[in-house]
């Protein structure tokens, strides 16, 4: 059997490493376009697993949203190009360094969540 | 009791004579008439031949039927048998090859207990049945058609058996090759209809006397109800049904039902699974459908306090109320030093993880706990494993195995480790629980902090769907009758579950196009308890057999469907999505968004105007997330009139 130990926190620490590097190096600015960044997030199947507004699902990106995500766009990037978990990689081949920063800059541009408190329908969760 | 003999049975031949003369007329006459010319090119014949007579009378004339006969037939005895049982209904869709028996029901029978359902196809019948089930825990049965109705029936049959449901199905089907029906009638015999579902039910039958029917009905209700449940399945000969009783010198007789005690787990291995966890510094419970009945809730809770010990509640049942602050996500399985798993589905899947083929095409396979980390097992699957479907998962070493049902064995389990627990060990225990009470609120609040991501989004998300809907319902006596589609799990994480029946499960063998007959199913439970049934409704689910809504408009099931809609096969979006990235090809989504072949749009589907064709209230399309409470609201006081209602909702994809 092709059995290989691996834990599923793996993939989260590579992009933690990615980050700090990426951090470290100063480049985690992105120089997109939001809307064309829009655009290249439906086109690519991006929404599949994350949702058209970055939300995810605990069943397809474990629960983490990435609107407004809190990597740097390098590791963002290096993510994206070099995933093989959970995740398939999109190479240039299928999506350019120019989409790739155009779907950071609408990920950013994405409004941040309400405090959960905020929203009084939550309040009722699982309470009775 | 009155009873025919040779006479009847010359009445019956009369008639099966008189059809197959009719029969042979039709298919005779070409062979008479005059051989075509060998010189000349015979016509081309046509694509689909036209009926003969006898064809055309079966499919649109009115059918001839049996003399009157005296003396009782044989299939009003059957109704007598079923009468012994608290069977409610009978979901079906008719068919010639069990027309006596259907004819006694509603007449001999005055189609109560049980009473006819009228169903668009058979699937929707038997996930009638196993979503009645989960609602009540009693079963009810469906008739099929011999060969095809049963093959129709197959999917279901196949969740059921894997769900662990006890879901009674009877085929009609005319063994008699001289003196059935010829023609349509036979096509739709065989020698063997059980063998159709073999592979997938607890037991089968055919019986070949009435005497014989009274006996195997009554084992067969006894197999399916023992732990661990499951469908069975009758052939049931036409003849048999339509035949007068014969006096075969000896009173017919029903034999008395007693049911079986279920299966526990050994005494020794309980003591020794109870050391385990009693000594344990980070036991782990996990639990897929342990709880058959409300009790069995009892019990988890009972075990969970006394050990102290986080529960994971996989959701094949409500098996232990997501409020306990011992409720846990999964991912404290990696924590454990010892684990019991309970009547788990995929034992391996609890404690291994997968991740589907990546770049070298091949599946990788990681483990999910620590090194020499203890497995105890109880489930009653172990008692019944079948070789061809591969239900039964892959292989887990388990330590202690317990054959038995986790429900019946769980009273000895609490007693040994009552037994087990040192006065020492006291301590450390209700910190452990501290700990865990702590991590439940904290995770709690992080749950609540994402759903309030993309809240106000459209299409509407499905954090924000689930809970417009339990603001609606949060006052009722709800039930939670199916979530199809994927919903991220957020009715579960969300919603106060305590009751048994406010959450039901899944379909059990992942066959899509449960959800909306086991909702219909659920919700007759529910309507008759008093309850007020909800489903989350995919779209792809619903397509399989829609006609399911207009069984529940007809027989006045009371049953509020949200529509969960985001138009695709969305699990199938997302895998071939996967196979271009990793072999580096643009996927071709054609003019849809996903890629071709997985998309439920242009034209999208206005369930809404389905539903209300076959008589429910429906609304929809509701785009903004501020129109959705209002919406509900309407349905929901429909649904309290005792009607249908569904509400089309535009959704997020998970």
């Amino acid at each position: 059997m092709h059995f290989v130990r691996v834990a599923a926190a793996h993939v989260l620490t590579v992009v933690l490493a990615l980050a700090a590097c990426a951090v470290a190096s100063g480049s985690a600015h992105a120089d997109g376009d939001a809307q064309k960044g829009k655009a290249a997030f439906i086109k690519n199947g991006c929404w599949q697993c994350h949702d058209f507004a970055g939300e995810g699902s605990i069943a397809t990106s474990s629960g983490r949203a990435i609107a407004r995500t809190a990597l740097p766009l390098d590791a963002f990037k290096a993510f994206v190009r070099t995933t093989d978990g959970p995740m398939p990689p999109f190479r240039p081949e299928i999506l350019s360094d120019q989409d790739l920063d155009d779907i950071y800059a609408y990920l950013q541009s994405l409004p941040l969540p309400n405090q959960a408190s905020d929203i009084p329908l939550l309040n009722d969760a699982r309470s009775q | 009791m009155p009873v025919k003999g040779p006479n009847a049975r010359f009445n019956r031949r009369k008639f099966l004579a008189t059809a197959a003369v009719a029969s042979t007329a039709g298919v005779t006459g070409p062979v008479n008439a005059a051989p075509a010319p060998v010189s000349e090119p015979l016509p081309r014949p046509p694509s689909v031949l036209p009926p003969n007579a006898y064809v055309a009378a079966n499919e649109t004339g009115t059918p001839q039927m049996p003399e009157t006969a005296s003396g009782k037939p044989g299939s009003d005895f059957m109704v007598d048998v079923i009468k012994t049982f608290d069977i409610k209904y009978v979901p079906a869709n008719p068919a010639a090859s069990y027309r006596g028996l259907h004819e006694s029901i509603i007449d001999y029978g005055k189609n109560t207990m049980p009473e006819f359902l009228t169903c668009m196809h058979e699937e929707s019948a038997v996930g009638m049945c196993h979503g009645y089930f989960k609602a009540t825990g009693k079963p009810i049965m469906s008739l099929v058609h011999g060969v095809v109705g049963l093959q129709h029936a197959t999917m279901a049959i196949y969740n059921a058996w894997c769900d662990r449901v006890p879901v009674l199905v009877i085929g009609g089907n005319d063994l008699d090759a001289a003196h059935r029906p010829p023609l349509v009638p036979t096509f739709h015999s065989a020698q063997d209809i059980n063998a159709i579902v073999r592979d997938y039910t607890k037991w089968d039958d055919t019986p070949v006397s009435p005497e014989h029917f009274a006996q195997s009905f009554v084992r067969m209700y006894k197999i399916a109800t023992t732990p661990p449940y499951g469908p069975v399945m009758m052939s049931l000969d036409g003849g048999l049904q339509n035949e007068p009783i014969r006096d075969r010198g000896e009173p017919l007789y029903i034999p008395k039902f007693f049911a079986a005690t279920p299966p526990q787990g050994d005494d020794a291995a309980v003591k020794e699974a109870a050391r385990l966890l009693a000594n344990a510094e980070h036991p782990v419970i996990v639990v897929d459908r342990a709880a058959r009945t409300p009790d069995g809730v009892k019990l988890l809770v009972e075990l969970a306090e006394l050990l102290q010990a986080p529960v994971v509640n996989q959701g094949g049942r409500m098996n232990f109320p997501n409020t306990h602050p011992l409720s846990r996500p999964a991912s404290v399985i990696g924590q454990a030093d010892v684990v019991i798993g309970m009547e788990l589905s995929d034992y391996w899947g609890t404690v291994n993880g997968f991740w589907d083929n990546g770049d070298d095409g091949w599946g990788h396979n990681f483990s999910k706990i620590k090194p020499g980390t203890k497995l105890i097992s109880i489930s009653s699957v172990d008692l019944l494993t079948k070789s061809n479907y591969q239900d039964f998962q892959r292989f887990q070493s388990i330590d202690i195995s317990m054959p038995g049902d986790a429900e019946a064995t769980l009273p000895s389990l609490i007693d040994a480790v009552k037994s087990a627990i040192s006065s020492d060990r006291k301590d450390a225990m209700t910190k452990r629980g501290d700990a865990i009470r702590q991590a439940h609120a904290k995770g709690l609040a992080d749950t609540k902090q994402a759903a309030a991501v993309a809240w106000d989004a459209s299409p509407i998300s499905t954090a924000r769907l689930v809970m417009e809907l339990y603001a609606q319902i949060k006052d009722l006596d709800w039930s939670l009758v199916s979530t199809s589609g994927n919903t991220s799990n957020w009715a579960n994480r969300l919603w106060p579950m305590e009751k048994h029946y406010q959450w039901l499960g899944g379909s059990g063998g992942y066959g899509i196009g449960y959800g909306a007959p086991a909702s219909v199913g659920a919700a007759l439970g529910n309507r008759d308890l008093g309850r007020f049934s909800v489903s989350i409704q995919s779209d792809g689910d619903i397509m399989f057999a829609p006609g399911v809504l207009w069984t529940a408009a007809r027989h006045k099931i009371p049953l509020l469907a949200v529509m969960h809609n985001n138009r695709g096969y969305h699990q199938e979006s997302m895998h071939v999505q996967r196979f271009a990235n990793f072999r580096n090809r643009v996927a071709n989504t054609g003019n849809d968004l996903a890629p071709i072949g997985t998309s439920i749009m242009n034209p999208d589907i206005a369930y809404h105007e389905l539903a209300k064709s076959m008589g429910w209230w429906a609304k929809g399309p509701i785009t903004d997330p501020a129109d959705l409470g209002p919406a509900i609201k309407e349905a929901v006081a429909v649904v309290k009139d005792g009607q249908p209602a569904l509400v089309n909702v535009m959704t997020q994809p998970r």
